[in-house]
């Protein structure tokens, strides 16, 4: 495994300890996904598919896929055992009203107050929103995983964010490859950091001011 | 009982400048029938509404590519590339509405609600020009019905009185939409007598559906990536 990779890996395994046993998930598409095959052993989570179910399952086989179940990306993936069909006012309905225990999206850009944008980059990206404000708004915990900084080493964790937001102030939790920071009416709390770190390197990879937490973890 | 009409009969009242609800999401639960039926009628200005633009050469994705809508509502249209290019190019005016909040304006419509109001979307740009609401102490913006002239639905199994079974996860968005269209062409793999479909197994009530046709063309949304 290449070293990003491992990074990422051990982001999606650490975010994967927070769910505690029979929590209801949503997990964006893409690296958020990764999260599902980290589950620690004796705890099970239901996950949800937002076009319409629960009990999403991986991906389908080749030639086994049925036309009749995607998920929200339209890849053929499976529903295990325990899962339910429904239509998208139900779905959202779940979604909305507080039923989803924790979702897991990336982010382009969060702020201190818990601000997220990851839907659009004006004049560049604009594929629309999709479930992605939904989410954000009506899940019980709102959990961002991604890289600490851009591509070119700018910060992604901001005093404010200056995209278009996605929702704001809902954010709960941001785990990237080099920390583990809790949103509090305080601000950005940083918990935990990643084992090839340094407190000094994450706060210089964040532009927004970070509260250390006394007991510091690692992870 | 509901007629029955060929695909060319079924599409021939669909005009110029018709609002068109399509179900499905990245193809799947698309009438794709319905749709090849329209594209080859040539009917051109659509307003369209629809959850997302699949694929460029999936089903509703089609409409897009063969420049049949000149309005589109939808959630997301990043994986039909040419969705956006002609929203950049101006040949297609978009209007991005959250999925949630999609889903609800249409069963608002259909369910005779003057609007919905939903957290979603505060303090973002979706609340530009909405009435904002505060509630028990909560922020909530109001959303406005949305219905359509016509809406193809998809489903597996139908009878003669319209009453549909759609599977998995095809339902999505064609529960809300057979509710908030004039003209509801309800497109079936298979039709069957009246009693031959089990009540309980009714996703969709016949009550809703205007006109049965009779799927052509196999369900082939699903994207086959590794």
């Amino acid at each position: 495994m290449d070293p990003k990779e491992l990074k990422r890996v051990r982001m999606v395994k650490r975010i994967a300890q927070e769910f505690p046993d029979g929590a209801l998930v949503n997990l964006g598409i893409g690296m958020p996904t990764m999260v599902a095959n980290y589950i620690p052993e004796g705890r099970t989570i239901l996950l949800q598919s937002e076009n319409g179910f629960t009990g999403l399952g991986p991906a389908a086989q080749k030639g086994r896929e049925n036309q009749s179940i995607v998920n929200a990306g339209g890849q053929a993936v499976t529903i295990v055992p325990g899962g339910a069909f429904f239509d998208s006012a139900m779905s959202f309905a779940i979604i909305r009203g507080g039923h989803v225990d924790y979702t897991v999206l990336g982010g382009l850009e969060v702020d201190m107050e818990g601000n997220l944008a990851n839907y659009m980059i004006p004049g560049k990206m604009v594929p629309g929103m999709g479930g992605a404000m939904d989410l954000v708004a009506g899940a019980k915990n709102v959990i961002v995983a991604m890289e600490h900084v851009s591509k070119n080493g700018a910060p992604k964790i901001l005093k404010k964010c200056s995209l278009p937001l996605t929702a704001k102030g809902e954010v709960d939790l941001i785990v990237t490859d080099m920390a583990f920071i809790r949103v509090t009416k305080k601000g950005l709390v940083l918990e935990e950091i990643a084992e090839d770190t340094t407190v000094e390197e994450v706060i210089k990879a964040t532009e927004a001011p970070l509260h250390i937490a006394g007991k510091l973890g690692r992870f | 009982m509901k007629p029955i009409l060929t695909t060319d009969k079924a599409v021939e009242g669909i005009g110029d400048g018709a609002t068109l609800m399509v179900a499905g999401f990245m193809g799947c639960g698309n009438a794709f029938t319905l749709i090849d039926a329209l594209v080859n009628k040539g009917a051109k200005n659509l307003n369209l509404i629809t959850s997302d633009t699949a694929y460029p050469d999936v089903g509703v994705g089609r409409l897009i590519c063969q420049n049949r809508a000149a309005t589109l509502t939808a959630s997301h249209i990043g994986t039909n590339p040419f969705s956006g290019q002609k929203m950049n190019s101006g040949e297609l005016k978009v209007t991005l509405v959250p999925q949630g909040t999609f889903a609800e304006r249409i069963r608002a419509k259909g369910a005779g609600l003057g609007g919905v109001l939903t957290p979603t979307g505060i303090g973002t740009a979706v609340e530009e020009g909405k009435q904002k609401l505060s509630l028990q102490g909560k922020d909530y913006l109001l959303e406005l019905p949305l219905g359509a002239d016509f809406a193809f639905i998809k489903a597996e199994i139908a009878d003669k009185y319209g009453n549909a079974f759609l599977p998995g996860a095809t339902k999505n968005m064609a529960v809300v939409m057979a509710m908030a269209a004039d003209h509801v062409i309800l497109e079936a793999e298979k039709i069957v007598e009246p009693g031959e479909l089990d009540p309980d197994k009714v996703t969709i009530p016949g009550i809703f559906v205007s006109a049965l046709v009779r799927s052509t063309l196999p369900a082939s949304n699903v994207q086959l990536k590794a």
